[in-house]
């Protein structure tokens, strides 16, 4: 029993059951069935010592190829300050637990209003929350939002341009809530605005969502979308990649009312997908559907400033089967990571990496055309992420950029594939991509 | 530097910067061309902040905060334990760390088997077939699992189930759950004792019943004897069994949900397998079955092909996608190294250390608080106030008083069976010396309810703030910087 977490010595033990009243620690499991009391030792490996699991994992790690990424997809490879790690694993933030006590969790609960005021800028939506699982998950959420403003309205329109892996989300939450989910076309890689029109027709729809720049990395023009929505009573999402909105038309400015998507953007390590962060931004109107926590500013009984979770009547420990969410976490710490990555960067540094984002895609864009080996899809604006045709087996150009280390053009549609530059990308290396492609 | 109050925003002065870029070598591709329309009008109003500005600020509001490794967190339904360094430096491993989610299987293997010996070590542990670990966190979990339940009924065309039955003690999120899986919640009353009433469960059980939600032991610490009786019952009916894992830690080396008779639960791997809160996230919430339901797991799923490789399976059955990639990856990195750590030898101590640990706090503490169910509990346990009512001190007033003590305080007013509830977990992971001093100041925190009342009322007193107007802060609310300075 002696083992580095248990502090146990035999005589604490001892004496502590004396203290209980019974003789042994299997006296402590007398109220269970005796027919379910486990026999023996689990089916698991035997204790590693410290040296043994790095070893362990060394090894695993031998098992994984780093690659050179250019793909996106929902996952992007942004710069990551090394300042970021080091904070966030503080103890102090790390080892906390909700800031349900705020006296002792101010620390917390202040990087969460920095993090939803940060996210507000962005998204220019007042009210953010505390954040959500990560970006699809998000959407799901905004959908059930619309759902339980809309009151009696049912239907909610996603268009088809979203990441494929946020129509999956949203569609599971749809239908086990019993949400009719349509899908509104793409036209030459945008939402299709008159089949929308056309869809809203009814009056039932409560919500429409949309994304920007979407899953072919087109950042697309909502002109018109919000008044279209707006007049049949419907509630406008738009899904944003929260980096790309420093330069781009904010939700707030297409006349969203809610927001949605993924942090990961802001500088977070792609960990093989999670943690990440979602965020869910809405107008003041929406704030008492907001799902999860929030954090207000407020006083102490001396009058000092300081923060707390607050409008907790929504959420689902007080309002159990009643509550439009059953979420009750955030990804906090996680929240922290982009907090913290944003003020580092500052309105500036997120401009440059967008600069930096947008010259090396063009550059790589241009250059996969000119190797005759790609030609353009749709002819859109884009930002760091962009699909060509491929004129060639789109097998063999992943496996061949694989040999190369690479890991490049995810095959959004049949025969056209997906390329993305981060700011993290040199013009060496794009250039080794095309002279790899003029190759074949 | 406790009165450290900055936000970031203060700090902020134009033309400070807290990064470094590269230099733009493409340049002829400005950014500049895109069209007016698509660009925004007006800045994000982010702060301008030296880098150094940035590690003194986070650093200092840092120490506004308390954490499982400043002290004691008697959290009943938390689980706070220690959390192992050697975790937080595996996590990290630049091997796994630098991995795109949709890179091909081939390049990933390390990864896919990290996520499938995780899932199976789990099984083994749970007593049940397999497990997916996309859920993001413990609540997440739930919900995937109560999609696992009604996907098995709907794919039978047994329609009419749409009812889940949830006892009156349960955790709210249980019914929050159900009711965005689009399931109706009938509950079933607990007896004096604690334990659910089967005789009120009985006349329940129809073919509407989808299934029930569990936690056991409950969220009173007490384990469900008649589990077994329950389970027959609601399976003769065509329901299944949901385990809500939030309370598995004292389990650990006893006993098992499959071989309770449960078809489904979530294992909350920062409560049980060590992984930290963070401040309430991330998490992660994996979801076992039995082997009957194995194909209703949501996508994608990890699984072994017969050459030892690993791949992403896409099952036709499946509930569907509920994350965007394979969930919270590092999260899991670290509950696995948890695992590797203690081995099959020590893992085994966790439930009952855990138990002992918390029967130990109950029988010292039982002369000063009330304890409204006697015998032996789990992992936590329940006090409905001081054993002394006529103070008019409350159990807000006794958590309060603790942040002046330097704990934190326990879970207070849940579950709702009792009206000043005070929950208590002290975890496998605290010393009889650390439980002697926590014992110490509940009785003197008693004690001064008794003699000096008003000190109690009014704390805490000697943290970094005191109570907060909260009712404002709801009625007004304000949730961002530019709200503040409008003020």
């Amino acid at each position: 029993m002696n083992y580095k977490y248990f502090p146990h010595t035999e005589a604490d033990i001892r004496h502590m059951l004396e203290r209980i009243g019974v003789n042994s620690l299997d006296d402590l499991y007398a109220d269970v069935p005796e027919s379910i009391i486990l026999k023996k030792d689990y089916d698991l490996p035997s204790s590693m010592s410290e040296t043994e699991v790095r070893d362990f994992f060394r090894k695993l790690g031998d098992k994984n190829q780093s690659l050179t990424i250019f793909a996106g997809g929902g996952a992007y490879d942004h710069y990551a300050p090394s300042v970021i790690p080091q904070l966030i694993s503080r103890s102090e933030f790390l080892t906390a637990y909700t800031p349900y006590q705020p006296e002792i969790s101010q620390g917390t609960l202040q990087y969460i209003f920095e993090f939803q005021s940060m996210i507000s800028e962005l998204t220019g939506l007042a009210c953010t929350n505390a954040s959500m699982y990560d970006g699809t998950t998000a959407a799901a959420e905004a959908m059930l939002m619309a759902v339980a403003a809309g009151k009696k309205k049912n239907r909610v329109l996603i268009s088809e341009t979203v990441q494929p892996n946020t129509l999956e989300v949203v569609r599971t939450y749809a239908k086990f809530h019993g949400v009719q989910l349509d899908v509104i076309p793409a036209q030459d890689g945008v939402t299709d605005k008159a089949a929308m029109e056309q869809k809203l027709e009814a009056g039932d729809v409560a919500g429409v969502i949309v994304c920007s720049p979407n899953k072919y990395g087109i950042i697309e023009d909502f002109t018109g979308f919000a008044d279209a929505i707006h007049a049949k009573k419907g509630l406008f999402i738009i899904q944003a990649d929260p980096s790309a909105l420093a330069v781009l038309k904010s939700p707030a400015e297409w006349g969203a009312d809610i927001a949605c998507g993924d942090g990961q953007t802001l500088g977070m390590p792609l960990n093989y997908g999670g943690p990440y962060v979602g965020y869910l931004s809405c107008t003041k109107d929406l704030v008492r559907k907001l799902p999860g926590r929030i954090v207000g500013a407020t006083k102490d009984v001396d009058g000092k400033r300081a923060f707390v979770l607050t409008l907790q009547a929504r959420e689902q420990h007080i309002r159990r089967e009643k509550a439009n969410s059953n979420i009750c976490s955030n990804q906090s710490l996680m929240a922290l990571y982009v907090t913290i990555y944003m003020a580092l960067m500052g309105k500036q540094g997120l401009r440059e990496v967008n600069e930096l984002s947008y010259s090396g895609a063009h550059y790589l864009h241009d250059g996969l055309i000119a190797t005759g080996k790609f030609e353009e899809l749709y002819d859109r604006p884009f930002l760091k992420e962009f699909t060509l045709r491929s004129l060639l087996p789109t097998e063999a150009v992943q496996q061949k950029l694989l040999d190369n280390g690479i890991f490049g053009g995810i095959e959004v549609e049949e025969g056209c594939l997906s390329f993305c530059v981060t700011e993290k990308r040199t013009k060496e290396e794009i250039d080794q991509l095309i002279a790899i492609i003029k190759e074949m | 530097m406790k009165y450290y109050d900055k936000l970031i925003f203060e700090l902020s002065k134009e033309g400070r910067k807290g990064y470094t870029l590269p230099e733009n070598r493409m340049k002829e591709y400005a950014l500049s061309a895109l069209s007016e329309g698509l660009k925004r009008t007006n800045e994000p109003e982010l702060p301008e902040v030296s880098e150094f500005d940035v590690v003194r600020h986070y650093t200092n509001i840092s120490n506004k905060n308390f954490g499982v490794d400043t002290g004691f967190y008697p959290l009943g339904s938390c689980t706070m334990k220690y959390n192992p360094k050697i975790n937080e430096e595996i996590s990290s491993l630049p091997a796994f760390a630098c991995l795109h989610p949709l890179q091909p299987a081939s390049t990933v293997q390390g990864a896919l088997e990290v996520y499938y010996n995780l899932s199976h070590a789990l099984a083994e542990i749970a007593g049940l077939e397999e497990f997916t670990l996309n859920p993001f966190a413990g609540a997440h979990g739930e919900l995937t699992g109560l999609m696992v339940m009604r996907q098995y009924h709907m794919k039978r065309g047994d329609l009419k189930r749409t009812k889940v039955i949830v006892p009156d003690s349960a955790h709210g999120t249980n019914p929050a759950s159900a009711a965005v899986c689009g399931l109706q919640v009938v509950e079933v009353k607990s007896k004096p004792d604690g334990r659910i009433d089967v005789e009120d469960l009985k006349p329940l059980l129809d073919d509407t019943i989808a299934g029930i939600m569990m936690t056991n032991p409950n969220t009173l610490g007490l384990f469900e004897s008649e589990v077994l009786e329950i389970a027959k019952l609601v399976h003769a009916c065509g329901g299944l069994l949901y385990y809500d894992g939030a309370n598995l830690n004292p389990l650990l080396g006893k006993c098992r949900p499959g071989d309770m008779g449960f078809d489904i639960m979530h294992i909350n791997l920062h409560k049980t397998f060590s992984t930290p809160h963070g401040g309430g996230g991330p998490g992660s919430g994996p979801v076992g079955v039995t082997k009957a339901l194995v194909d209703y797991l949501p996508n994608p799923q990890v699984r072994k092909a017969a050459d030892g490789t690993f791949y992403l399976h896409h099952s036709e059955d499946s509930l569907g996608r509920v994350s965007g990639f394979v969930g919270n990856f590092a999260v899991m990195m670290r509950a696995y190294t948890y695992i590797l750590s203690l081995g099959k030898e020590y893992i085994k101590y966790v439930g009952p250390l855990a138990t002992l640990n918390a029967n130990y706090i109950k029988e010292s503490l039982k002369d000063a608080y009330y304890l409204p169910i006697e015998g032996i509990c789990k992992h936590e346990f329940v006090f409905d106030g001081l054993a002394d009512k006529s103070t008019g001190v409350t159990t807000l007033d006794v958590a309060k008083r603790l942040l002046d003590y330097g704990y934190h305080a326990p879970t207070i007013y849940f579950p709702l069976l009792f009206h000043q509830s005070i929950m208590i977990e002290p975890t496998e992971t605290e010393s009889l010396e650390t439980l002697d001093e926590f014992i110490d100041v509940m009785h003197r925190v008693a004690k001064e309810a008794i003699e000096c009342p008003d000190d109690v009322k009014t704390a805490p007193h000697h943290t970094p703030v005191r109570r907060l107007d909260e009712t404002t802060a709801a009625k007004h609310p304000i949730l961002n910087y530019r709200d503040l300075m409008a003020l």
